[in-house]
């Protein structure tokens, strides 16, 4: 059995540099059972001896506020399920930063396992003139202490000799006075008593080291963990406990933290010299532009700009060239396969189905290139900084903004975008919410209604139309809906302790290639294997309700029509466009009478306030696993050929020339907003769904996404409908 | 009493207590907030919250809310 390592440390301690150093290209990322946290492993190979690498999250303390933070605790006390207890720990440390660092150091000296503390970034910390002593740090601590410099691998022999030695035969853990004063050791174990007297209903033993983060850390997950199981005769009981622990006025986490860092001064005594103050390090001055009042504002907006206008402008070719590569697969499929329900299955369910999903794998691989890139330099922090207040007003904080941002290109990044934000709240707010933003797939819906049914003026002599104000409105909508919803959520579901916002601004630093391109490897192949699998499921289940039961009496009265075609009409161009015609409008009769026409019928009730009819209310039905289905079933209900070179254009004169029974024109223009409206609130997307499903381990999220967007949906689009309606009699009137 | 928050951008204050309770008195403290500690205002976000501070060797972002929770000598 290999021995498992753990690496620790703070966050931006460049422990991910340190976790490619010593795992190369051997590396295997999933999730934690039950909670958000990406588990992320690998093998480490030195001189015959065989580990396993596990990198824990980054983490200031072992004192735990949320089922995400008690991870670090719960695998370095071997209380997790399913995770093989810790053999040793690789501790990673931030030169130039190491008063703050230690003080993790001085908790996990108390585990007693095995431990070799890398110096990380001692370049750094040379430059700017800090002098280590990492001989009299190691006798001090008892442990061997490696400067390196991980991104170019300085240090990284010296590192894995270390561990070597680590893993050697003796494994000798380290002996460690605990820091706290004897009050705390004593209801320490008093707390170990009442939990072994109530061992049965627990199902286990409760290390010394978790006993005491249940006394010290006040309201954290480890006191709400065990009192759910335990009940409130232990709850009173702790209380009791805590207050004869005291010593004075102070918290039990004042008399710890006090400690501790008294502790890390005398470490760090003559073995650590800091540069004399007043000198402005180059990050702070970068800053000082970056996060200026007004420079830093506008920089920040340029930037997020482009970032949006590249993904669009970049992401463009790659994506026609995937949808090429579908149709030319399907015409081809078209040719080998004989017609019938096989090759509608391949053609139209299957390549259809997974080429629809992989078109925006460009889009999410550039969108993950530039995050990854923001957030290896720094720049993350500083977003969250310029964007903390206008989130605040809603609940939430300024890490929400990224992942927001992205969703107006594509929602699946920018709910993935979500696991920097630390509460798990504000987290599954923001999750819950950025679907609302606008993506690219609305985009097409926009532009065919806008161009279809609003006329075009110039506004402002001619630098924007009234198309484009539009456009804007429709991005707006889903802000501005955002918003409410949030707040909402944040009053409701999300209720509790307003989580500090605490944010460590690192220092800047060169984006690293293998970081970032492991980073956009990574996401692009999560998005294919797990969204792909269900939105190919989705996409073979509308294609069988679109397709079936597929009556015989429908082809033969088409038999019959064509057979009349070709004895009436000469052999020729207006005999193709006879046939051409009876097919597209066949295609359009199986739909009808398709369980999904049937459906659609069915549902008309439902949709008629909102001024539509059974062909908009089953074309918007159908395009449920994927919004920007919606053109292509228009075309196909409107009969037109679902092949036809140039959709676009006789769509939009199709859909103006549409008529309801009574002869009187289908669409207007308060029809065309209340489809907007609709698409852009709807959560029509099976994809977003999926992503949410597995960030959030539970298929109650996705389900709510969907149940709140669509209710939404629909009630603003009868709004609108009836609004514009009204507004346009007041007018005319 | 006088407060971090009340402090402008490049002023200097030594923390004499802190209140609050709980997370987020336990994450300031692990974070080096202790008393005896010297903290610089280095600026407010472009809305004037939150607030960016340096303390030991490192830069941290809090609230106004948060930082008003830091009391500082006179």
């Amino acid at each position: 059995m290999p021995a498992t390592i753990a690496l620790v440390g703070n966050p931006n301690v460049g422990k991910t540099a340190v976790f490619n150093a010593l795992t190369g290209l051997a590396q295997k990322t999933g999730n934690y059972p039950g909670v958000t946290v990406a588990r992320k492993c690998g093998r480490l190979q030195i001189n015959g001896h065989a580990a396993e690498l596990l990198d824990l999250p980054g983490t200031y303390s072992l004192a735990a506020h949320s089922p995400d933070e008690v991870i670090v605790t719960d695998v370095l006390l071997g209380q997790l399920a399913g995770e093989q207890a810790i053999d040793g720990l690789i501790v990673v440390l931030d030169a130039a930063n190491l008063e703050r660092n230690l003080y993790l150091v001085s908790q996990l000296l108390e585990l007693h396992k095995p431990i070799v503390i890398a110096l990380n970034m001692i370049d750094i910390a040379h430059r700017r003139g800090y002098s280590i002593d990492a001989d009299i740090l190691s006798d001090r601590l008892g442990v061997p202490v490696i400067p390196i410099c991980a991104r170019d691998r300085t240090g990284i022999p010296a590192l894995k000799q270390s561990i070597e030695q680590l893993l050697g035969a003796a494994r000798t853990p380290v002996p460690f006075q605990a820091l706290c004063p004897p009050s705390h050791l004593q209801a320490v174990e008093k707390l170990l008593d009442e939990l072994k007297r109530q061992g049965t209903a627990l199902g286990r033993t409760v290390p010394k080291q978790e006993a005491y983060r249940l006394l010290v850390d006040a309201g954290g997950y480890v006191e709400s963990r065990l009192a759910r199981t335990l009940g409130e005769e232990f709850t009173r009981k702790l209380k009791e406990v805590r207050q004869g622990a005291r010593t004075n006025g102070a918290s039990l986490a004042s008399e710890e933290a006090t400690l501790r860092y008294d502790w890390v001064r005398d470490i760090m005594a003559d073995a650590v010299r800091r540069p004399q103050h007043g000198r402005v390090s180059r990050s702070e001055r970068i800053d000082n532009l970056l996060t200026h009042r007004i420079w830093g504002t506008v920089i920040f907006a340029v930037l997020m700009l482009l970032v949006f206008q590249s993904i669009f402008t970049w992401a463009g070719p790659f994506m026609d060239a995937i949808d090429g590569l579908f149709s030319s697969l399907g015409a081809a499929a078209s040719q080998v396969i004989p017609e019938g329900p096989l090759q509608s299955l391949i053609v139209d369910g299957a390549i259809a189905g997974v080429g629809g999903v992989l078109v925006f794998l460009p889009q999410i691989l550039f969108l993950s290139l530039f995050i990854a890139v923001l957030e290896d330099c720094g720049y993350m922090a500083r977003a969250a900084f310029l964007m903390d207040k206008l989130l605040s007003w809603c609940g939430l904080s300024g890490q929400s903004f990224i992942p927001m941002f992205t969703s107006f290109a594509c929602a699946i990044p920018g709910v993935m975008a979500t696991r920097v934000i630390r509460n798990w709240r504000d987290r599954f707010t923001t999750i819950l919410v950025a679907p609302l933003m606008s993506c690219s797939a609305r985009l097409p819906v926009y532009i065919i209604m806008i161009e279809a049914f609003f006329p075009e003026h110039d506004i402002l002599g001619g630098f924007i139309t009234t198309h484009g104000v539009i456009l804007f409105a429709m991005y707006l909508l889903g802000i501005v809906v955002a918003i409410p919803v949030a707040y909402v959520l944040k009053k409701t579901l999300f209720r509790g302790n307003k989580p500090p916002f605490l944010l460590e601004m690192p220092s800047y630093k060169l984006p690293q290639a293998i970081t970032v391109l492991r980073k956009v490897f990574g996401e692009g192949k999560e998005f294919i294997v797990r969204a792909g699998t269900l939105i190919f499921a989705v996409a073979i289940i509308v294609w069988a309700l679109a397709y079936f039961p597929r009556s015989e009496a429908i082809g033969d009265q088409f038999d019959a029509e064509r057979a009349a075609v070709a004895s009436t009409v000469p052999e020729g161009e207006l005999r193709d466009e006879a046939l051409s015609a009876l097919e597209s409008a066949e295609a359009g009769a199986y739909l009808r009478d398709s369980y999904l026409g049937r459906a659609g019928h069915l549902i008309e009730p439902v949709f008629k306030p909102l001024g539509w009819d059974w062909r908009i209310a089953t074309a918007t039905i159908a395009s449920f696993p994927a919004r920007e289905i919606i053109i292509a079933n228009l075309a196909t209900l409107f009969n037109l050929g679902a092949n036809d070179e140039d959709v676009d254009n006789s769509l939009k004169a199709t859909l103006r020339t549409a008529t309801r029974e009574d002869g009187s024109p289908l669409f207007s223009v308060p029809v065309a907003l209340s489809v907007m409206v609709f698409f852009a609130l709807c959560c029509q997307c099976a994809a977003t769904l999926a992503i949410i499903k597995r960030e959030t381990g539970k298929w109650r999220w996705p389900l709510l996404t969907f149940t709140y967007m669509t209710g939404l949906a629909y009630v603003a689009a009868f709004v609108t409908y009836h609004g514009a309606h009204w507004l346009g009699a007041m007018m005319g009137a | 009493m006088r407060t971090l928050d009340m402090l402008k951008a490049k002023e200097t204050g030594v923390v004499a207590a802190l209140r609050g309770e709980g997370e987020i008195q336990q994450r300031l403290l692990e974070l080096g907030v202790c008393d005896g500690i010297e903290i610089s205002v280095l600026r407010f976000a472009p809305l004037g919250d939150p607030m960016e501070i340096r303390l030991r060797d490192f830069r941290l972002t809090l609230r106004k809310a948060e930082a008003a929770l830091v009391e500082l000598q006179a």
